[in-house]
């Protein structure tokens, strides 16, 4: 049998939970709260969402239950890894000041548990990379996301089942997982092909109880992926948006979606890629403590752009256009690509349901094709 | 600093050696790291800024404007006008505030080395030019003709008055100063700065100009300067937005492209004519 492929059968796949704990990694992976399908901690498969469907459309997000024996019959949940590298919030240092006014400054160790995620999907791992490319193949890496991110293990799931709004096959990013990972799974109805993409992932494999997977298994794995992205109906315009978008700073339609847009934020909260974050102050009452800390900000608020007295974008509109021109226009002059991967998150989550790939269509002055490409 | 520290966020206790009232909204801190390592360590360029931090409180982003040979106490000028400037503006000599830094990148002192040089500021102080003045004047050798010019709306903001009149006594400097609205007491010109572009005494085809102030000013000042005939290439501006981990991380300060933390805050006007003045960015 090849070593780096195997058939892992349904009842199997609490092996791979176990193995991974075994090796000493703290597991996160997928499961229904809230009415969403969210990352945390497991222990069990039975924490799956296994038979769940997701319904997405612009503004919509409902999960419904079937008797499918899938676990991963679902697109993407509000989450990516962002949460798991990049924390929501954290403490980067403090300060212990005496009564004589002497400050003492420490700096916060961060949470660096070897960790596993299951369920990681090629949107996610697209942006894994450009968040790497941020936060540390820059001129000052940054050590809190470092401590994290070495520690991590990913398990992949190749997407079977695209949400109404994911167009990750226009940019290039999915539906079918090709590098960052260390081990992937595609689901059929009575298991997964699990391969491995790294000596980590083949490590872990070599302790599971795996099938020799079938030709017509690979076979199967190839007309999903085609299938997945076939489905996709939304796509970007182009895959490199830079220069239409900055010769098109003036177009109406900025204003145009400003009367839509809430200025709410959500779209740069559960934006795989969005990297803005604010620096906190948290002060003990007894005056001897003060904590500094960075929680995720949005540049859709009017304080991100605060500058001694002046709020440089003070409407809505100019958010907008900064957002989505610093997305799929100047981030490939920052790290090469594009900052959106596909994954349709800011489309599903928007309250107004504003449609990314329609308003780059409009502002770039073309038609947002109908059906798949690549 | 380090690149792969992992201190790169964390302050040094400074301890504010003195504390000068420019002016009723800005103040000068002169500061000190009470770790005479820290101290013996610590070198910036002219143009650079550091993370001041008021305990308790938070960060702030301001420029140095003492000289660089001078390491030994660095100075910031403040303007009071926000939540921890104006807890700084409470502190008194002998009080400690938290030092990160220095960041970003300065004037192009060496580049600039034998030719003219053109600095133009507007509105309160001006900082981070200062440090340029204050650069020249300590290597007046180095550097052709030094023409300072500065633009304020009334009189009345201005300040630094006994500094530039120091300023005017260096050899070979023309100092022009304008207010759009004068007093009884403004010996000097009533309108805009441009208007005293006139007696500007520079060579176009080898004077580096080197402002800041209000970006409207600074496309003003642009716009005269490439019609005297100064390549874009010798135009130098440092831009102002609101930065919070000064390390290209946090997103506050992007500009297009670029972060004006690490990337800047000065640049060459080349590097941001397509945006520079476009509201928003």
């Amino acid at each position: 049998m090849n070593q780096d492929v195997g058939f892992l059968a349904h009842n199997e796949l609490q092996s791979l939970l176990d193995v991974l704990q075994g090796a000493g990694y703290r597991c996160i992976g997928p499961m229904v709260r809230d009415g969403a399908i969210v990352f945390d901690e497991l222990s069990s498969v039975t924490a799956l969402p296994q038979g769940i469907r997701d319904r997405q459309r612009p503004g919509e997000y409902r999960l419904t239950e079937t008797d499918s024996p899938r676990y991963f019959a679902w697109a993407n949940g509000p989450q990516a890894l962002k949460p798991l590298v990049f924390a929501p919030q954290e403490s980067l240092w403090s300060c212990e000041r005496d009564a004589q006014g002497t400050m003492r400054f420490t700096i916060t160790q961060p949470d660096h548990r070897p960790t596993a995620v299951l369920g990681v999907r090629a949107c996610d791992l697209a942006a894994l990379y450009i968040h790497d490319q941020h936060f540390l193949q820059q001129a000052y890496p940054d050590p809190y996301y470092l401590a994290r991110r070495q520690q991590m293990l990913l398990v992949a799931v190749n997407c079977t089942h695209p949400a109404d709004t994911c167009f990750c096959a226009s940019t290039g990013d999915g539906p079918q997982a090709r590098y960052g990972y260390d081990l992937v799974l595609t689901e059929q109805d009575d298991g997964f092909v699990l391969e491995a993409h790294s000596d980590l992932g083949k490590q872990q494999m070599q302790a599971l109880p795996l099938q020799p997977v079938t030709q017509h298994q690979l076979q199967q794995v190839e007309a999903d992926m085609q299938q997945s992205a076939r489905v996709q109906q939304r796509r970007l315009p182009s895959r490199n948006l830079n220069q239409a978008l900055f010769a098109n700073l003036h177009h109406p339609r900025w204003a145009e979606v400003a009367e839509r847009c809430l200025s709410c934020g959500n779209c740069t909260s559960v934006c795989p890629t969005c990297f803005c974050h604010t620096s906190t102050e948290t002060p003990a009452i007894s005056g001897e403590l003060s904590i500094h800390q960075r929680e995720w900000d949005s540049c859709f608020t009017p304080g991100h752009s605060y500058i001694h007295g002046l709020t440089l974008r003070a409407d809505t509109a100019k958010r907008y256009r900064q957002w989505l021109t610093h997305k799929l226009g100047s981030w490939h002059d920052q790290y090469g690509r594009s900052g959106c991967v596909g994954c349709g998150r800011c489309v599903t989550w928007c309250p107004v349901g504003i449609d990314i790939t329609e308003e780059a269509a409009a502002i770039c002055g073309q038609p947002a094709e109908q059906g798949a490409s690549t | 600093m380090s690149a792969a520290s992992g201190e790169l966020y964390l302050p040094h206790e400074a301890e504010i050696v003195e504390r000068i009232q420019e002016s009723p909204s800005l103040i000068t801190l002169r500061l000190r790291f009470t770790d005479p390592a820290v101290q013996a360590r610590y070198q910036f360029e002219p143009g650079q800024f550091n993370m001041l931090y008021l305990y308790g409180v938070g960060e702030v982003a301001i420029s140095i404007v003492s000289d660089p040979r001078d390491a030994q106490i660095v100075d910031h000028t403040i303007r009071i006008v926000g939540r921890v400037t104006q807890g700084m503006a409470r502190l008194r000599t002998g009080d400690r505030i938290g030092l990160r830094g220095p960041y970003g990148r300065g004037w192009p002192m060496q580049a600039a080395e034998r030719h003219d040089v053109v600095v133009v500021t507007g509105g309160l102080g001006c900082a981070p030019v200062v440090s340029v003045i204050n650069y020249i004047a300590q290597r007046r050798e180095r550097f052709g003709h030094l023409n300072i010019v500065q633009g304020v709306k009334h009189s009345d903001d201005f300040i630094w008055r006994e500094r530039f009149d120091q300023w005017r006594e260096l050899p070979d400097t023309t100092v022009l100063l304008a207010a759009d609205q004068g007093s009884a007491l403004w010996p000097w010109h009533i309108g805009r700065v441009t208007d005293l572009f006139d007696h500007l005494v520079f060579d176009p085809q080898q004077a580096m100009v080197m402002m800041c102030g209000p970006e409207g000013m600074m496309h003003v000042v642009i716009k005269h300067m490439q019609e005297a005939g100064i390549a874009p290439s010798h135009l130098w501006l440092s831009m102002e937005r609101n930065m919070q981990c000064a390390l290209g991380h946090c997103g506050h300060c992007q500009y297009g492209s670029r972060f004006v933390c690490k990337d800047g805050p000065v640049f060459c006007y080349e590097q941001v004519a397509s945006l520079f003045d476009v509201k928003g960015f």
